[in-house]
């Protein structure tokens, strides 16, 4: 098996991730799909890492786990706020830029 | 030739492993898409992570495996399901779309994306595999730590401040400054006097033989459920065991037989019809 | 001394500020304060004046820096004065007559409530006048030729309570404003012909050639023409004359002072001061004199037929203006006799207006020349000075009008050519129609029965215009009485220089030995010989005299005017200046508004709309896109995404 088939499997990934964001409407499921296509990149990474034959790839994607997880910790306190004030945690009732 | 060949391709193992992994991992992100709802999505998602984490370490990646599922599966899908459970159930669950088109047209650039995507990698000649035996001689995590604080140690201070003002800034958005006091316990017994609400406790629930039953209903004495005796979101989410029909029908058969001992005409009572009517 | 030219203007100036913004605790002394400044200003321009008589004939040029008021590169405009022997002329009438004429209000103006702000612009008057004359440069000049039309609109409408008063404010404002345009004009075609507007290097100074005639002979008559329309516009001729005739709603002071010695002739100082770009323009030049012939007659003719006493001196003035301008327009051969004739009017025509003034005073604010008649034994001073006054106009042998309008008549036969016949014949019919006119107003007033008495003068709906009337009883029988002194003193002196000022300036030539080195003379080749155009004038005086001494003299003059010959008629409505300007300005104005409006509100406002309406139909579906959905968002980016790559990979399959 020739390891580019990471590669193809990266691209499945990331796409189906794209594509739920944007069809779910729960904010939550929205995220859930944005970290799959993060996966979907640091799969990639791994795997161009492996190609090349040093650790760089393996650095990118560390760090894109850390930027991960920040990103999970604001986005998810923005959910429950948002929650909190309309009683809705769907990315559609957020249309107008007011409260 | 052969060390070639090593280089374009892996063993049979790995690519057994791939296939039925990799076939494993579209299929939870198919449903982490397509779950209803977000709990089992989560779920999904998670095994997903962990097929993931394994081609980590069959791509030689030790360090990334082991903490793609410590932080990813381990803390951060963790953090996804308590915002579930902080959000709860809602209506916004359902599939059905709101925006006219939007399906289709996310449906088409994500076919497309994809198609070109794929595309483009096979259109790159992606023919030469290192591999990481060289790289990982001294030990991956050695490497990757040797990597971190020489060549990206200014990336790695900066990713350290990202964090911190993460939790900063997740904290100040979560916080909600109170401005009045606190109610004390003597002063919301005092309100709902005032307010005439429901002074006495909340009746219990239907108390039943085989399991402590808070999923249900308590019937009042005419054998209609009383509404007040479980918890508004199990009745929400749908989770309540209506057992008053079974009740009532017994009660009717009893009913029926002592007519027929005693000879008497039926008398249908009045509540009787309407809570037939209620429970269809 | 040059620094002197400067407080002559700031002297009347200061009056009119004090007065204007010194409120009502100026009230008791604001017309002694107004007079006391325009005599300062008139002892300023005595002294300047003997200091230029001290100098030689070709020093007499003083000039004064003051600031530097529009320095733009290239266009340099100064505030800065030029006083020679012109602007010493006008300087010493127009703060000579002022002064009288301030006098004179004192007396006129005295149960006037708002006595003060009238005293206040007269001030601003005298300023903006001497400006205009002293100026350097035409963009300064501009400045004081507003400036009088402000206060000529201010004073004509000074009984605002008036709506007529009002409306001839109005009339002579927007008149004024078409011949304003004509002056501005000829400032832009000066500056782009000859990149300066400055008196000094475009009309010569000091012995020196001015740049004015180096410009082409079209562009000097454009810049002539515009000029000439300027002169119309403020001196009353022909075709923007209408305002006058309604401007003697204005005080009679206002009347004499501005509407008849000083501001009217502004149009000859400019025709006189820039003769050397009229020198260039002979076209021009005859525009300039059909103008004034076609006035003077024009004027005279009104003037035959008003039976209101201001109203005939008014048309009066513009004829005799006409005559000025039409000895400018001759060339060097006129322009001493046009100014000349300008200070001998100057004199003659404030004292006649006086007169008038004091005529009307002592009959309750009486106009109509039919309510008068036989006022000589009640007025004897008014009488004396009035009669004075009209042998000048008329050109009674000796006194100024004859030496003054003589020499016109003069010039205009050496004009030469037919072109000389037919102005010197004007002229001359202008003569004989004035001292019939003249005549007409000397009889009806002073001369004949008492046709006041035993009628009230006003009808009691017509109440009286003049506060200044008010205490002498409306509905009584009118009590002829000489005016006080403060108002006779000053029709006294008048009454000298009617008499004198021309002998003074004809007898060994003063006047012209005087103007000559900034005006230019020739003498003319006249087909005539001097004494047979005297005689000729004086036939046609005697003649004048003659047909009104037997319309007005010996037959009873009718207290209701009888219908008249049509020409009367129609001299009475002022030759149908207004009904022409109505048909001719206000319906074709009425007219071209109407379409243009029409034009606006399809063509205009089509394009403008449909811009807009299109515009709003395109943002209403583009704004769609816009629905605050963030996945509609995130589609596009996909969506741009997808465009990226597909277009990255053909970049690099290509």
């Amino acid at each position: 098996m020739n390891p580019v088939n990471y590669l193809y499997l990266a691209a499945l990934l990331f796409t189906i991730g794209a594509t739920g964001v944007l069809i779910r409407r729960n904010a939550i499921v929205v995220f859930m799909c944005i970290e799959l296509m993060l996966n979907a990149c640091n799969l990639a990474f791994v795997t161009f890492s492996r190609m090349h034959g040093n650790l760089d790839g393996q650095i990118i994607a560390f760090f894109t786990m850390v930027v991960a997880a920040a990103e999970v910790v604001v986005g998810l306190a923005i959910i429950v706020s948002l929650f909190r004030s309309r009683h809705s945690a769907s990315v559609d009732d957020a249309s107008l830029m007011k409260l | 030739m052969s060390a070639q060949l090593a280089a374009y391709s892996t063993s049979n193992g790995e690519a057994f492993q791939f296939w039925v992994l990799g076939t494993v991992a579209v299929i939870g992100a198919l449903c982490t898409v397509f779950m209803k709802k977000a709990v089992h999505s989560a779920l999904c998602l998670a095994g997903t992570m962990i097929v993931l984490a394994i081609f980590y370490l069959a791509n030689g990646a030790y360090f990334l495996g082991i903490v793609q599922i410590v932080v990813y599966t381990g803390a951060i899908m963790m953090l996804f399901l308590f915002v579930v459970m902080l959000v709860g159930v809602t209506a916004a669950d359902s599939l059905k779309e709101t925006i006219k088109g939007q399906r289709w047209l996310a449906l088409l650039s994500g076919l497309g994306f994809g198609v070109l995507l794929i595309a483009g990698i096979g259109h790159a000649s992606l023919t030469e595999f290192t591999g990481l035996t060289q790289a990982n001689a001294k030990g991956n995590v050695e490497g990757l730590a040797a990597l971190i604080f020489t060549k990206y140690v200014f990336a790695f201070e900066i990713t350290g401040a990202l964090l911190i003002t993460a939790a900063v800034g997740a904290m100040v958005l979560t916080h909600r400054e109170r401005t009045e006091h606190a109610p004390t316990q003597r002063e919301l017994a005092e309100r709902r006097v005032r307010e005439g609400k429901h002074v006495p406790p909340l009746p219990a629930p239907g108390v039943y033989a085989r399991h402590n039953a808070v999923d249900v209903q308590g019937l009042l004495p005419d054998g209609t459920p009383s509404e007040l005796t479980v918890s508004r979101t199990l009745r929400e989410r749908g989770q309540i065991r209506d057992v008053s029909a079974a009740a009532l029908n017994d009660l009717k058969a009893l009913e029926q037989r002592a007519e027929e001992r005693l000879e008497r005409a039926a008398i249908e009572p009045p509540h009787l019809k309407r809570t037939e009517e209620a429970s269809k | 001394m040059e620094n002197l030219i400067a407080l002559l203007i700031a002297a009347p100036l200061l009056g009119a500020a004090v007065l204007l913004v010194g409120g009502r605790r100026l009230d008791a002394v604001g017309q002694w304060v107004g007079t006391l400044l325009s005599t300062v200003s008139f002892v300023l321009g005595l002294v300047l004046f003997g200091d230029l008589l001290g100098r030689s004939a070709e020093d007499r040029t003083l000039t004064q820096h003051l600031f530097s008021w529009i320095p733009v590169e290239g266009f340099q405009a100064d505030v800065g004065f030029r006083l020679d022997q012109l602007s010493m002329t006008f300087v010493l009438l127009i703060t000579g007559v002022g002064s009288l004429i301030h006098l004179y209000s004192v007396g006129y103006m005295e149960h006037d409530e708002r006595r003060r702000r009238f005293f206040g612009y007269l001030n601003l008057f005298l300023a903006a006048m001497l400006l205009l004359v002293l100026a350097d440069n035409y963009l300064l000049l501009y400045v004081g030729w507003e400036g009088v039309g402000l206060a000529s609109y201010l004073l004509i409408g000074f009984w605002q309570h008036k709506p007529s008063a009002a409306t001839a404010a109005k009339k002579a404002f927007l008149v004024n404003r078409v011949g304003d345009m004509g002056l501005s004009i000829a400032i832009m075609l000066m500056f782009t012909t000859f990149g300066t507007f400055a008196f000094g290097p475009l009309l010569g100074a000091e012995g020196q050639q001015g740049i004015a005639g180096d410009a082409s002979e079209g562009k000097l008559t454009a810049i002539a023409l515009m000029l000439l329309l300027a002169a119309c516009g403020k001196s009353a001729q022909v075709p923007l004359q209408s305002w006058l005739g309604d401007a003697m709603e204005g005080p009679t002071p206002v009347s004499a002072l501005i509407h008849a010695a000083t501001m009217v002739t502004a149009g000859v100082y400019l025709i006189v001061r820039s003769a050397a770009i009229f020198n260039g323009a002979p076209d021009a030049q005859l525009v300039v004199t059909v103008v004034g012939a076609v006035t003077l007659l024009f004027g005279a003719i009104v003037g035959c037929a008003k039976d209101d006493i201001k109203k005939a001196l008014a048309g009066s003035t513009m004829s005799q203006i006409g005559y000025m301008v039409l000895a400018a327009g001759l060339g060097p051969i006129g322009y001493v006799f046009a100014i000349m004739h300008l200070v001998t009017h100057g004199f003659f025509k404030a004292g006649l207006f006086l007169g008038a003034g004091s005529v009307m005073h002592g009959m309750n604010d009486e106009v109509d020349m039919r309510k008068y008649g036989g006022l000589r034994k009640y007025m004897p001073v008014t009488f004396v000075t009035f009669g004075l006054g009209y042998l000048a106009i008329i050109g009674f042998p000796g006194l100024s009008g004859f030496f003054s309008k003589d020499k016109i008549i003069e010039a205009a036969f050496a004009k030469g050519g037919a072109e000389g016949w037919i102005l010197g014949g004007c002229a001359l019919l202008g003569a004989a129609i004035t001292a019939y006119y003249m005549t007409r107003v000397m009889l009806m007033t002073f001369f004949g029965e008492e046709r006041w008495k035993n009628q009230p003068t006003r009808s009691p709906e017509a109440p009286s215009a003049e506060p200044a009337a008010a205490h002498h009883g409306e509905h009584a029988e009118p009590h002829p009485h000489e005016s006080p002194k403060v108002m006779t003193i000053p029709m006294i002196v008048l009454a000298f220089g009617s008499v004198f000022a021309g002998g003074f300036f004809s007898i060994g030539d003063r006047f012209l030995h005087w103007l000559e080195p900034v005006t230019g003379h020739s003498e003319g080749d006249s087909p005539l010989s001097v004494a047979a155009v005297t005689g000729a004038t004086m036939v046609c005086l005697v003649i004048g005299v003659g047909i009104a001494y037997a319309q007005y003299g010996r037959r009873p003059v009718p207290v209701v005017a009888p219908r008249g010959s049509l020409l009367t008629r129609a001299a009475r409505r002022d030759l149908l200046q207004d009904d022409f300007n109505h048909v001719v300005l206000v319906r074709g104005g009425e007219h071209l508004t109407r379409s243009l409006v029409y034009v606006d509100h399809t063509l205009v406002d089509g394009v403008v709309n449909g811009t807009a309406a299109s515009v709003g139909g395109l943002s209403g579906r583009l704004r769609r896109l816009q629905n605050g959905f963030a996945r509609s968002y995130a589609v596009s980016m996909f969506g741009g995404a997808a465009v990226l790559v597909a277009a990255t990979l053909l970049m690099r399959a290509v």
